[in-house]
């Protein structure tokens, strides 16, 4: 195995055993946003009964929520865990090995993106016990989980480009708010198509985080459609190439050495 | 030969909009030597040390660390140099064990010697019952052997140890102090160690480099800085204060008076001990609340070369070395 290899190994190792070890990190992020999802179907059930709503199961068109929610968690995650690295000068020791800044970046986002994938998995395994039917099938499933590894890869990145940037952990949590909010003024709780507020819809509309959630329900929901999984995926590959980019600038400012 | 040196000539390190930290540094560490640098909180230790481990780049000068340029050649100074920087830097979730595994990882071991390097470390350090244990609820001591032993883990030439034992209790210091030695002594190991404790420099460096303000104000074997300074001191304090002008004029029998604050002392001429200054002001009848007898110490050095006292030495200050004479 490649030194580059191994050294990622170690570093995704870490990330994955620091999240392990805090359940108080692990478990939030799967429990809250299913929480949520249970709490607006029960309370959201009759918007079913809108005209042209897409689906009769409040359920299965809020399950998407928590596939970006837990993505949002993991954009705090990844940038606290960056920023206590900074803070504690563990960085520093990272830093006077061999190891490259690219090889640290892989391997850090490589423990966020496997806990967006259990966590994604956990949401499919909520779906089917509460009677959710996949409308695109187990190859729509696989899918959906290609999607939250993507969509964790690209908050995951973003979190770290904020820790590295300010090297405060209270900075990135500082973020989180925001980052609900756009989820909130997003197609969320109802399809964009049925937002009668003109703001509000032209909001939804402009907003990025429709387009990831529609991904996903579209998977759910509707089975394969071409336009949502194009623009879901386009969208979170951009997030992954703009957030990554940046997390590399910041990572090689951070990490000065001669 | 390898080259375990490390030179610096005019090493400055200027942060924008703040002062020059490091001023123009001019050093020379011998292989295998331990070299103390001395110097109050925000003198430029840390910064020269981040400077030599290649973690900042400086403003001016040029340093070479076991024969490599700091700032040409960073990544084979790295793979030479071992650092246990301020504060040791552990991850509170991970066990003793798991960090070694880890730094045997990033530092290219091979497999078939990552488990065993650790161990010994882990055995050397004192830490191999704990090592299971998550690193949060290690003791101080603890974290700076632990910090020691990953310093370690590729078998550096040249070991980087910034105030190593900042905050430890004596018997964790002495410890950390034989490893150090031992380093040194026995694997021909360079240590540059910072300090702000008189006597972690005066017990384990072969020299001492004393910064002040980013630059070095004093540099020698501990003995000749000393000696520089001149004979002892013999210090008294008046059971009555009327009796301080005699007391004054008594003293300078002995030597040349010197003091500050009202303190009264006296510089001891050749020949002269504590026994000669104290039967003379008892054969005048003038009664001593306190007498003591001081060989200068490290800060006396600092003292001499800033008109300072070095912050924080009373802590590392030798007892033995000041313990007051009661009449």
């Amino acid at each position: 195995m490649s030194t580059a290899a191994v050294q990622i190994g170690a570093i995704a190792g870490r990330s994955i055993r620091r999240t392990v070890r805090q359940p108080a990190m692990a478990i939030p992020p799967i429990l809250f946003p299913v929480a949520l999802m249970l709490v607006n179907a029960a309370g959201l059930e009759a918007s079913t009964l809108l005209p042209g709503f897409p689906t009769d199961s409040f359920l299965a068109f809020a399950l998407a929520v928590p596939f970006i929610q837990g993505a949002l968690f993991s954009t705090m995650n990844a940038g606290t865990d960056l920023a206590r690295d900074i803070q504690t000068g563990f960085l520093n020791r990272l830093s006077l090995t061999s190891l490259r800044g690219s090889s640290l970046m892989i391997g850090q986002l490589s423990g966020i993106v496997v806990l967006g994938v259990v966590q994604a998995c956990a949401y499919v395994v909520v779906g089917l016990l509460t009677g959710v039917h996949f409308a695109s099938g187990a190859g729509g499933i696989a899918v959906l989980l290609v999607f939250a590894f993507i969509v964790s890869l690209g908050f995951g990145a973003l979190g770290s480009f904020l820790a590295l940037r300010t090297g405060s952990g209270e900075a990135v949590q500082g973020l989180f708010p925001l980052m609900f909010v756009l989820l909130f003024i997003s197609s969320m709780n109802t399809p964009r198509d049925l937002i009668a507020v003109d703001w509000f819809r032209w909001v939804a509309t402009v907003n990025p985080v429709s387009y990831l959630i529609e991904c996903v329900r579209s998977l759910i929901i509707t089975g394969w459609d071409a336009e949502a999984l194009l623009l879901g995926f386009g969208i979170a590959v951009a997030i992954v190439v703009v957030s990554v980019a940046l997390a590399s600038w910041a990572l090689t400012v951070r990490m000065t050495r001669t | 030969m390898t080259d375990n040196s490390i030179v610096a000539e005019g090493l400055v390190r200027e942060f924008k909009k703040g002062p020059r930290a490091v001023d123009g540094i001019d050093l020379r560490v011998e292989p295998g030597e331990i070299y103390g640098f001395l110097g109050p909180n925000g003198a430029g230790k840390s910064t020269t040390v981040l400077m030599l481990t290649t973690l900042l780049p400086p403003t001016a000068g040029t340093a070479r660390v076991a024969g490599f340029d700091v700032v040409r050649e960073g990544p084979k100074v790295r793979a030479t140099i071992g650092a246990a920087l301020q504060e040791a830097a552990l991850d509170a979730l991970l066990t003793g064990r798991d960090h070694l595994k880890l730094q045997t990882m990033l530092q290219g071991l091979p497999k078939s010697e990552r488990k065993g390097r650790a161990e010994e470390l882990l055995a050397r350090v004192g830490l191999t019952e704990a090592a299971d244990r998550k690193v949060g609820g290690y003791s101080g001591g603890m974290k700076r052997r632990l910090d020691l032993a990953l310093a370690l883990v590729h078998r550096p030439r040249v070991l980087f140890l910034d105030e190593p034992t900042t905050g430890l209790d004596p018997q964790s210091r002495t410890a950390l102090w034989e490893e150090v030695a031992r380093l040194a002594g026995e694997e021909g190991v360079t240590v540059f160690l910072t300090t702000q404790y008189l006597e972690e420099a005066d017990v384990l460096a072969d020299r001492v480099g004393i910064i002040d303000h980013g630059r070095i104000v004093a540099e020698g074997r501990p003995v000749d800085l000393k000696a520089e300074i001149g004979r002892p001191s013999v210090h008294a304090i008046p059971r009555r204060e009327e009796d301080r002008a005699r007391i004054h004029a008594l003293l300078g029998a002995y030597g040349e008076p010197f003091g500050e604050d009202g303190d009264l002392a006296v510089r001891l001429r050749e020949g002269i001990g504590l026994a000669d200054v104290v039967r003379g002001i008892d054969a005048e009848g003038v009664e001593l609340d306190d007498v003591e007898l001081r060989a200068p110490t490290l800060d006396d050095v600092f003292l001499a070369k800033t008109g300072r006292t070095l912050e924080g030495a009373a802590e590392g200050t030798d007892q033995a070395e000041s313990a007051p004479r009661r009449r």
